[in-house]
């Protein structure tokens, strides 16, 4: 066997083809990276995937994948889908904040408009 | 007959795209209506029909379809954008909240500043835990380039339930 397989490769036990469409993206001193993406979306469908892509974005693709698939593998209910979720609560709660703070703002300028009008009077 | 599984009335989405038999213990059936082939569809597409039996094997029954809710989100978002997926809207999302963290600092620090008070305040001084979620995804300075990814492209489904 080809001691530089890459991690699919050596993970599906098979010969690494000097056009492997995996290999540039899943070296072998990281196993658990194409480990965790197999597991949720298979090999196969990761290759097509990465082979409808084109080059130079198919690294970028395979990052995106290993985050979504270990966030599958840590919540399996809810995958990334829950850290959009909760950042879409944080993004609400900091707007009411902030026209919160607005609203204040604007009480505390009338305030003082309203005393420096009266000094003047 | 021997063997013989009962025929179930109607398939559900996944055994007619899989052109198999529906049995009444199908794990898919409770949530791939026959009546909605595109969602089944496309989460196979993405993540396997095998590999959606195995996951939904794993969670609790009454967790199911939320399972299968996220997993027909991301396999849309995954087919809309093949490269980034739901990490381009996480991105979205990071950076839309840095500019609302900006924005609500300022205004503290206005607000501070009509009261006679000087001491700057951070948001993030009141939720640690939200400090941590913003070093998420590296994929921020993507979206820093390119200002003009709409939020909306991700999150229309978001306003329907069980998102809400």
């Amino acid at each position: 066997m080809n001691p530089k397989r890459c991690a699919a490769c050596k993970y599906l036990r098979r010969r690494c083809p000097k056009d492997c469409v995996f290999s540039p993206y899943f070296p072998p001193n990281d196993p658990q990276k194409f480990a965790c993406v197999h597991r949720i979306y298979g090999a196969g469908n990761v290759s097509k995937m990465l082979q409808q892509l084109p080059d130079q974005t198919r690294a970028e693709a395979v990052e995106s994948l290993c985050f979504e698939a270990k966030c599958r593998v840590d919540d399996p209910v809810y995958g990334c889908v829950g850290i959009i979720h909760l950042l879409k609560t944080q993004i609400q709660k900091t707007q009411n904040e902030l026209a919160k703070t607005q609203a204040e703002i604007a009480v505390s300028q009338t305030k003082l408009s309203q005393t420096q009008n009266s000094d003047f009077m | 007959m021997r063997g013989h599984e009962p025929r179930s009335s109607s398939s559900c989405a996944a055994c007619k795209l899989l052109k198999r038999r529906c049995t009444p213990t199908c794990i898919f059936a409770p949530y791939f209506r026959s009546s909605d082939l595109i969602t089944f569809a496309k989460v196979h597409k993405v993540f396997g029909a095998s590999n959606v039996s195995k996951l939904l094997g794993e969670v609790p029954e009454e967790q199911r379809q939320e399972t299968v809710n996220s997993l027909a989100y991301e396999a849309e978002v995954r087919l809309k954008d093949p490269v980034y997926g739901c990490i381009g809207a996480i991105a979205s999302l990071q950076k839309k909240m840095l500019e609302l963290q900006h924005d609500l600092a300022v205004a503290r620090t206005r607000l501070l500043a009509h009261s006679g008070v000087t001491n700057q305040v951070s948001p993030l001084d009141d939720s640690p835990e939200l400090a941590a979620f913003l070093d998420l995804v590296p994929y921020s300075d993507l979206m820093l380039l390119d200002g003009s990814t709409s939020l909306d492209a991700y999150l229309y489904d978001l306003g329907q339930p069980p998102f809400v």
